[in-house]
């Protein structure tokens, strides 16, 4: 593990790293969070400003914290036994660590796509209905309007208008991943995060999703978790990378890409490792 | 030969390895050979019934009656009589009228707890209750049939004031304890079956516990809940020692739960220590096991296809 003199180091050159001043702009305000999973310090101290309607990729090696990282937006985390969690995560002015917090009402506000696409196995439209059933919406033709909206906005529309009653897992995985942003876009989030959302996808699925993430950053704050360098630098505006827990820097990502102040961002960014 | 057409072409196989493959392959295919025999055994033996019992004696037979002075047809089990009367209506009654009732009341309770276990449960409540769930399924039926016997009759009959001390209610009061546990743990092990992905999927558009549950976890797990059902049924037509001592054994025809009944199973161990052997009467036991054998082996069978039905679906 790294040496408190080199930790030290990163912290502060991590302060230096100039941030947008304009509140306004910043969606999710992250200050000094650290996530313990029993004994082990998965995130150590990490400040992070996410710009609103901005896509934010977050890289690094495996078992840098990224994922970890994007589950604490909205709490995922909780689900994990032995998972501690200090310092703060501000949406909107509201710490949603603060004591008072209701994490289902969060969770609707910040919405999921996972690694692994994940329909349910029901039909494709219960799919996209479910989030917006559990909400109470039972009227049948303003469900069919969230399904109908959510699926045009994610680019599937077309490929599945004449068979919403079929089942959701007898579609192609790059469809079915749509589903789920579909299905997270139908509860009607701010924010969404994507956990390597293409990682399991063939190239022609992947470059569907990619260009879907730069329609969809118009309306949404976007943070992904990425393992691929080159779709970080394609898809997102903002880059952060992530080293052994520690947010080592962060910055637009053609700064990042370009001229990273950091030499271990550099070193991960050419490929010398990771 | 070359040195490397020498190596490519070496025998791996030990003559003791050989050996061991084979001797693991018999044990492998034992069960199977088992049942075969099994059945072949049962089949034959119950077909030679019908060399002198037509299958219509199996449902009812015309009968002198010297009280009404007229043929009636009479449908039930009198074994042992100067015509004897073999339909096995009334067995084929009394084995229901336990095993659903066992079925309903264990998979209420054993639905219920297999979702408590797998979902709510912590790990240390989940470390106290599976082994005290062995511990019920370790319970010798004859000791269930003897509690069932000498205490629960009592107390059903004085809560119900049933004309029977000894009915099929009882019975199935006592099956149900020997299928509780297997429900659980088949309940149980479907729902774990789910993958952690479709739970994580719910959580994220903002599902409570309870709306996963019920929403997502239980709907997906839906075909091996009801194989673990199917199964526990399965268990109770089959439970022979229970019923032998807590259902009254009188063969009636009645859908009267709460009625004495015999069961097929508990009729074959009744009797089965006083036929001749090679009789009728001999033959007709066997015939009964026989058609026994059949109704758990489809519902195994049934209950296998809608596992299977379940993987599909989930891909899994």
């Amino acid at each position: 593990m790294m040496n408190v003199p080199v930790e030290e180091k990163i912290f502060h050159a991590q302060k230096a790293v100039p941030m947008d001043k304009h509140n306004s702009s910043i969606s999710i305000k992250v200050k000094d969070l650290n996530v313990y999973y029993s004994s082990v310090h998965a995130l150590k101290s990490v400040t992070l400003d996410i710009q609103k309607k901005a896509v934010t990729a977050l890289i690094g090696p495996s078992g840098c914290g990224k994922s970890t990282f994007l589950r604490t937006l909205n709490r995922m985390n909780d689900t994990l036994p032995g998972a501690r969690i200090e310092g703060s995560v501000i949406i909107d002015g509201v710490n949603i660590y603060g004591s008072e917090i209701n994490v289902v009402a969060l969770r609707r506000i910040v919405g999921m796509v996972f690694q692994k696409s994940n329909p349910f196995p029901k039909t494709i439209f219960d799919n996209v209905a479910y989030g917006p059933r559990l909400q109470g919406i039972k009227n049948k033709s303003m469900l069919e309007g969230i399904v109908e909206e959510s699926l045009k906005k994610s680019a599937i529309w077309d490929e599945v208008k004449d068979r919403l009653e079929k089942p959701a897992l007898e579609l192609s995985g790059g469809q079915q991943q749509r589903i789920c942003i579909a299905r997270a876009l139908a509860v009607n989030p701010e924010i969404v995060l994507m956990d390597e959302p293409a990682s399991a996808l063939d190239p022609i699925s992947t470059a569907k999703i990619e260009e879907l993430i730069h329609e969809l950053k118009k309306n949404y704050t976007i943070v992904i978790v990425t393992h691929n360098m080159q779709q970080a630098a394609r898809v997102s505006d903002f880059t952060g990378y992530f080293y052994l827990g520690l947010l080592v820097e962060h910055g637009e990502t053609k700064k990042i890409f370009t001229t990273p102040d950091k030499k271990e961002t550099e070193d991960y960014i050419t490929g010398r490792f990771g | 030969m070359t040195d490397i057409t020498q190596e490519l072409t070496r025998k791996n196989h030990h003559p003791a390895e050989w050996l061991i493959e084979k001797a693991l392959f018999i044990s492998g295919i034992a069960s199977i050979v088992f049942i075969s025999l099994i059945f072949l055994f049962l089949f034959k033996e119950g077909m030679l019934t019908f060399k002198s019992v037509s299958p219509l004696d199996l449902i009812g037979k015309w009968v002198y009656d010297p009280y009404d002075e007229k043929n009636i047809f009479k449908v039930m089990w009198q074994s042992v009589s100067e015509v004897p009367k073999y339909s096995i209506v009334p067995l084929v009654c009394g084995s229901f009228l336990v095993a659903f009732p066992a079925t309903v009341i264990s998979s209420v309770f054993g639905i219920g707890c297999g979702i408590y276990l797998s979902e709510i449960a912590s790990a240390r409540v989940r470390e106290t209750l599976k082994p005290t769930l062995e511990l019920l399924a370790g319970i010798p039926s004859v000791v269930i049939g003897f509690l069932m016997l000498a205490v629960v009759a009592t107390f059903v009959q004085d809560l119900f004031h049933t004309k029977f001390r000894l009915n099929a209610f009882v019975g199935a009061l006592g099956v149900s304890l020997v299928t509780f546990p297997i429900i659980v743990t088949l309940v149980e092990e479907a729902l774990r079956a789910i993958p952690k992905e479709l739970r994580d999927a719910s959580y994220a558009l903002g599902a409570t516990k309870w709306q996963t549950i019920w929403k997502t976890v239980v709907p997906a797990a839906v075909s091996g809940i009801s194989a673990a059902v199917l199964l526990g049924f399965g268990r109770a037509l089959g439970e022979t020692m229970i019923v032998l001592m807590a259902t009254g054994n009188a063969a009636l025809v009645t859908l009267d739960m709460f009625s004495s009944v015999r069961t097929m199973t508990a009729n074959i161990a009744a009797e089965m220590g006083e036929v001749v052997q090679g009789s009728e009467h001999y033959y007709v036991l066997f015939l009964v096991g026989a058609i026994l054998f059949t109704m758990t082996f489809v519902l195994n069978i049934c209950s296998e296809v809608v596992i299977n039905k379940m993987r599909r679906k989930l891909r899994m």
